[in-house]
């Protein structure tokens, strides 16, 4: 423990501490711009770059960041002297200097950490009058827009892609002013080996980087009386809507979540759990076929399309150990094309798939070739979280008095195994409730896989069925992805089954879900509100859901079989690191 | 925006091999980097994004890192050069000295911007960081000799110097 002050008061800390987190604890607020820190989900950008928390250390000729900056005994810090106030608003006139004032049209309008910080330091002028800097918008992909010309160089974006997803996209280019953060050679993200899992879109504080906006395609179709325009809604999207409308974070909001769509004059409300609960079934087949027939092990989850885009591009020749099955939304997707579309009286190309997801790689899940049927995708349009939050806005609905009401059938029947998609360990869990019971013929009693379940970053549990040792292994964040890959491409791996979310915490933190400026305990209470969904249910195994036992029956004819199959199952391209 | 040439199939075989080589030689060459670009730009002259690529693969590292650094140092040149790269330093010292018109010089001498290569390929002109010859400043270096003390004047002569060498072969 050392003893210091800051601003006069007397605090003791244990070694280690920064100066900022001293000052939190006696209550002084020292603002930040590039610091980000999620220690629990692996999340750190500690790069010093934005000079935005210098704070004066009495008797020292330099000002300190206190993001970075550890104390010591006897250190005595001023964070409100003149000289520390002056300095964080010159830095921040600097930063804002080479900005572009397009606030009231930008997409992180109020949503803009720059924009806060120019609030909180209350800035109404800009001494500094300079060169402004002019790069073209990168608008090449399916997912994510960038604008480099909104970057303020603070980092985060390139400690997401390189240290904690290990993808390797985004780097600084060049130097001194004519810096841009880029995929190598400035080359388009759509010509890059990016994901597009969106965790750079997720922790920039401005609108450098943005998940592309379809909103207007949604109301186009939805106006146009010729189309039949069904929506379906992600596990993790109803535990983190309520947040855009002063919700405390983890308000489980499914009920109000089917209303609003409804007003918003969908024709049909689906549920994404409806695929996940159908995922299960085919992936839990696909897994005892494989350990039953001699198949290859480990099998590896297909849910996450940026996961899939990762091992398509950085391990290629590994493309056999991922399972066929396409993920819950395109699933539902094809059986809303298929299934669904047979009893309604239209055109095929008249009826549209929406998809809202907590995911910007969703949107470029939705456009992969492979995923479409005679020229018809599985699935049309994929709004984030965030897009629909704003949707509901736009149209005026009080989102927060909403009634509640039920997801259309029988595409919107759904169990606690589904529920649990929505966070890392719950894909896992809920095939392994489902493979319990296959493999033994017995009933399971306790549900509740706990060893599954937690933040730790690589995880492995074993679960005893019947006679075999069923050895799981579960990776969020695509940097400890990487981990488990290596290993097995080593060798040195021993599991059956392994599950893996790129964002780190899986779909709850993913990057189309309201923004969590930096706040972890966001994150972990999505994840109790998605466990507490769980528990609330009446069936809590994908096998057990009615709806899909009788979409089995009418129409799929054996699970893993030949029709399932073709609707699905999909497979992967192999690409390239660039 | 122009097409990048990323095709490695573009790049002189005996000149990866080279590389390859001295590759071998290092026990950390991600550690070392930046002694693999210097490698590189001695063998083949410049680091074309293909051949950046080409060594983003070879140590398993990202492109985008390996980019980031090339285009930080300015040491470093994407673009082909010519035989001779003439560097005239533009570090405070020359720069206060007169630099500016040696560069213009040296420029209206070989009818080039910077960065472009002579017509007959002999020259390709830059301005640098700071060399660290400052008391000898205003400098330019052609290749690896020093000139110092440079006047616009002395411009002319110090090229031709290069240009005679030819000439001799």
């Amino acid at each position: 423990m050392v003893n210091i002050k800051i601003n006069g008061i007397r605090i003791q800390v244990p070694d280690h501490t920064t100066v900022l987190e001293a000052a939190k604890k006696v209550g002084v607020h020292i603002p930040t711009l590039c610091h980000l820190k999620l220690d629990d989900f692996g999340i750190v950008n500690k790069v010093s770059s934005c000079r935005v928390c210098v704070v004066e250390e009495i008797g020292k000729p330099s000002l300190i960041p206190s993001c970075s900056a550890l104390v010591y005994e006897g250190m005595n810090i001023r964070t409100d002297s003149v000289k520390a106030l002056n300095a964080r608003r010159n830095n921040l006139e600097l930063l804002l200097s080479n900005h572009p004032f397009d606030c009231l049209t930008c997409a992180k309008n109020l949503q803009c950490e720059l924009q806060s910080l120019a609030n909180e330091l209350h800035i109404t002028e800009i001494h500094a009058k300079g060169e402004k800097m002019f790069y073209p918008i990168d608008k090449s992909s399916n997912a994510i827009v960038k604008d480099p010309n909104k970057c303020v160089m603070c980092r985060r974006c390139e400690t997401m892609c390189n240290e904690v997803q290990t993808v390797g996209v985004l780097s600084a280019i060049n130097r001194g002013f004519g810096v841009v953060v880029a995929p190598a050679f400035n080359i388009d993200l759509a010509d890059s080996s990016c994901t597009y899992c969106g965790q750079c879109v997720a922790v920039c504080p401005t609108a450098a980087l943005i998940a592309r906006s379809d909103i207007q395609k949604v109301w186009r179709a939805l106006a146009n009386e010729r189309r039949h325009v069904v929506v379906q809604v992600a596990p993790a999207v109803r535990v983190a809507i309520g947040e855009m409308f002063g919700m405390a974070p983890g308000t489980i909001s499914t009920g109000k979540v089917v209303t609003a769509l409804r007003r918003l004059g969908f024709d049909a409300v689906f549920d994404t759990n409806f695929g996940a609960d159908l995922t299960i079934i085919e992936e839990a087949n696909e897994l005892v076929h494989r350990i039953q027939h001699g198949g290859v092990l480990p099998m590896l989850t297909s849910c996450c399309p940026a996961w899939v885009k990762f091992f398509e591009h950085q391990f290629p020749d590994m493309l056999d150990i991922p399972s066929t099955c396409k993920s819950p939304q395109i699933m539902l997707g094809a059986i809303i094309k298929s299934y669904y579309l047979k009893n309604l009286d239209i055109l095929p190309r008249r009826l549209k798939v929406v998809s809202i997801m907590p995911c910007v790689a969703k949107k470029a899940e939705g456009a992969r070739p492979e995923l479409s049927k005679d020229e018809l995708n599985n699935v049309d349009y994929v709004l984030s979280t965030r897009e629909l939050g704003y949707m509901i806005k736009e149209a005026g609905i009080d989102f927060a008095n909403l009634e509640e009401s039920e997801f259309d059938n029988l595409l919107g029947e759904s169990t606690g195994a589904a529920a649990i998609f929505g966070t890392t360990g719950g894909v896992i869990e809920a095939a392994t409730r489902t493979a319990y019971e296959m493999i033994t013929g017995e009933s399971l009693g306790n549900v509740d896989f706990k060893q599954l379940r937690g933040l730790e970053g690589i995880r492995e549990a074993t679960v005893k069925i019947g006679s075999l040792d069923l050895k799981i292994g579960i990776a969020h964040g695509l940097g400890n992805a990487r981990k488990l890959l290596e290993s097995i491409k080593a060798g040195t791996s021993h599991f059956h089954a392994i599950e893996i979310m790129a964002c780190p915490g899986g779909c709850i933190g993913g990057g189309g879900q309201p923004y969590h400026h930096g706040n972890q305990e966001i994150l972990k209470k999505r994840q109790d509100a998605i466990y507490a969904i769980d528990k609330s249910l009446p069936r809590r195994k994908s096998h057990e859901n009615e709806m899909v036992l009788k979409l089995y029956d009418e129409y799929l004819g054996a699970p893993y079989g030949e029709k399932a199959h073709d609707l699905l199952h999909t497979c992967y391209t192999p690409g390239e690191r660039i | 925006m122009e097409k990048v040439n990323l095709d490695l199939k573009d790049l002189d075989l005996e000149k990866l091999a080279e590389l390859d080589q001295y590759i071998l030689t290092l026990d950390d060459p991600v550690e070392r980097l930046i002694n693999v670009l210097h490698r590189a730009q001695d063998i083949f002259g410049y680091l074309p994004p293909n051949l950046q690529l080409y060594i983003a693969r070879k140590l398993n590292i990202s492109a985008a890192k390996v980019n980031g650094v090339v285009s930080f140092y300015s040491y470093f040149t994407e673009e082909k050069t010519g035989k001779y790269v003439v560097s005239v330093c533009m570090g405070t010292a020359c720069y206060v000295k007169g630099a500016e018109k040696v560069l213009k010089r040296v420029l209206k001498e070989l009818c080039v911007e910077k960065n472009e290569v002579t017509k007959d390929g002999l020259f390709s002109v830059k301005d640098v960081r700071c060399v660290g010859a400052c008391s000898l400043a205003p400098i330019l270096t052609i290749g690896e000799t020093v000139f110092g003390h440079m006047t616009e004047e002395k411009v002319p002569g110090v090229l031709n110097k290069f240009r005679g060498e030819i000439n001799e072969d």
